[in-house]
């Protein structure tokens, strides 16, 4: 994950958290709320996205990682 | 009395060749004491018993064959001729070899020796430096066709091939062996890329491992600035290079095995490093997604999911109520309309009548045909003028 990435992840879980807030506290209008619940329903969407690239990507390496190991035990690196 | 008068020198040439001549082959046992290696490289000392004693003397050439250095107190047997020294009017012997008088004075010359640098401290721990854990460069000091060395180098290329083996080789026994193996231990301390060095032998008798037991090599390997592992002989054998290592090992084998990480460990550990650390990541990013679902879940969340089912429902509601009103109105005038419409149907109907028709009607209903006319029951007619019941 990218510097700023990463940072608007933060961002956003930061913001999916103010926006429960106020929803919760329900001084809002409906037109209000259901901005913010749109809103929120993004930000959850993109978070999600995040996580699930960054578990590709983990697994990625893992498997890139293990499969170098294999090959220098079969070409005989490893003594 | 007074003839045959000789000058001093008559008589101590006299003296000389009588004793040259009559002892120019003796072997002594006794104990030295005084002994004092000259710069030259010569040897002087004195060897005594209980009620006498004799000066003794060993050219540098000879004594380079004494495979161990003397000790005042040591016993040992020299072999040599006497010489009378004529300017000082003395007689010593002049050795030509020396030996320890038996293995003990050898064991004895160890203790002394042991005591002497244990009371200056070279033993001490705080002295001792660390081994380092991930060497690059191993230095060894031992026999370059000795057994101990391939030991040392199979095992170096087994367990860590990465490291690089810089050998000093000398001699470990025998005379100028002790000399040998400090000059091998000054040359790699002139290395500065050196990390650690391992100095010893294989196995022997007390007489093949005297080097170690040497007190040169004992400073040699104190002054050291590279860490140094002892490895000499068996696990048995102890010298004093043992105890003023930085660390002592069993075996040469012994030493290369503690001087080294083992490659096997270090592929265990890399690969168990990175299961956990990708452990660790799924963790991470687990508790994100529990903590992302537990906000869009939270109260806020459905707070705007309910307001809107609450006004969905009261719209329902205000739907609900203006549809029966329509209802009723659209009822309300369905209803009209129906009279409406029966009243211009019974006018058309009239007419028909003026003519002179009737309907026929049983309990209400039209009779349109003679068969569903039943005569049991009242029949109604109805004339244009009236109506009236029959067959009641």
């Amino acid at each position: 994950m990218s510097k700023k990435k990463e940072n608007s992840f933060e961002e956003s879980l930061k913001r999916l958290q103010e926006i429960s807030e106020i929803l919760e506290k329900g001084e809002v209008s409906l037109e209000e709320s259901l901005k913010l619940y749109e809103e929120g329903i993004n930000l959850a969407k993109f978070c999600y996205n995040t996580l699930k690239e960054a578990e590709l990507k983990i697994t990625e390496l893992k498997k890139q990682f293990e499969s170098e190991l294999k090959d220098n035990i079969r070409n005989g690196n490893v003594l | 009395m007074f003839e045959n008068i000789l000058s001093v020198s008559e008589i101590t040439n006299l003296i000389k060749s009588v004793l040259e001549d009559g002892f120019s082959e003796v072997n002594v046992i006794g104990e030295i004491s005084n002994f004092k290696a000259h710069v030259s490289g010569h040897w002087y000392f004195t060897l005594k018993d209980a009620n006498a004693q004799i000066n003794c003397t060993m050219w540098r050439g000879l004594n380079n064959y004494v495979f161990f250095t003397p000790q005042d107190g040591m016993k040992v047997i020299v072999s040599g001729k006497i010489t009378v020294y004529p300017p000082r009017g003395n007689y010593q012997i002049d050795v030509r070899a020396m030996k320890p008088a038996g293995m003990g004075e050898l064991q004895l010359a160890f203790e002394k020796l042991k005591q002497k640098l244990a009371a200056e401290g070279l033993f001490d721990p705080e002295h001792k430096k660390p081994i380092p854990k991930f060497p690059q460069k191993i230095g060894i000091v031992t026999a370059i066709d000795g057994a101990a060395l391939q030991d040392m180098k199979s095992i170096a290329a087994r367990r860590y091939p990465l490291c690089e083996l810089v050998i000093a080789p000398c001699r470990v026994q025998g005379e100028g062996a002790a000399e040998e193996i400090v000059s091998s231990i000054k040359l790699l301390n002139q290395y500065d890329d050196i990390d650690v060095i391992i100095v010893g032998r294989g196995g022997g008798s007390l007489e093949d491992l005297w080097p170690f037991n040497e007190e040169i090599v004992a400073r040699a390997i104190f002054d050291s600035k590279i860490p140094i592992i002892s490895a000499v002989g068996h696990e048995i054998d102890f010298t004093i290079a043992d105890f003023v290592a930085d660390l002592r090992a069993p075996t040469p084998s012994a030493a290369m095995e503690l001087a080294t990480p083992n490659i096997e460990e270090l592929f265990a550990f890399i690969n168990e490093f990175s299961y956990y650390f990708t452990q660790n990541m799924y963790n991470i990013i687990e508790d994100y997604k529990y903590q992302v679902t537990q906000l869009i879940t939270s109260y806020g969340f459905r707070i705007p999911y309910d307001n809107i089912k609450n006004r969905i429902q009261y719209l329902d509601n205000l739907i609900f109520r203006f549809q029966t009103l329509v209802d009723n109105k659209v009822n309300h005038e369905k209803n009209k309309l129906e009279l409406l419409s029966s009243k211009i149907q019974s006018y058309d109907v009239s007419n028909v009548l003026k003519r002179g028709f009737a309907i026929v009607k049983q309990n209400g209903k039209v009779v349109h045909r003679l068969k569903e006319l039943c005569l049991e029951n009242p029949i109604q007619l109805h004339f244009y003028d009236g109506e009236i019941k029959v067959n009641e």
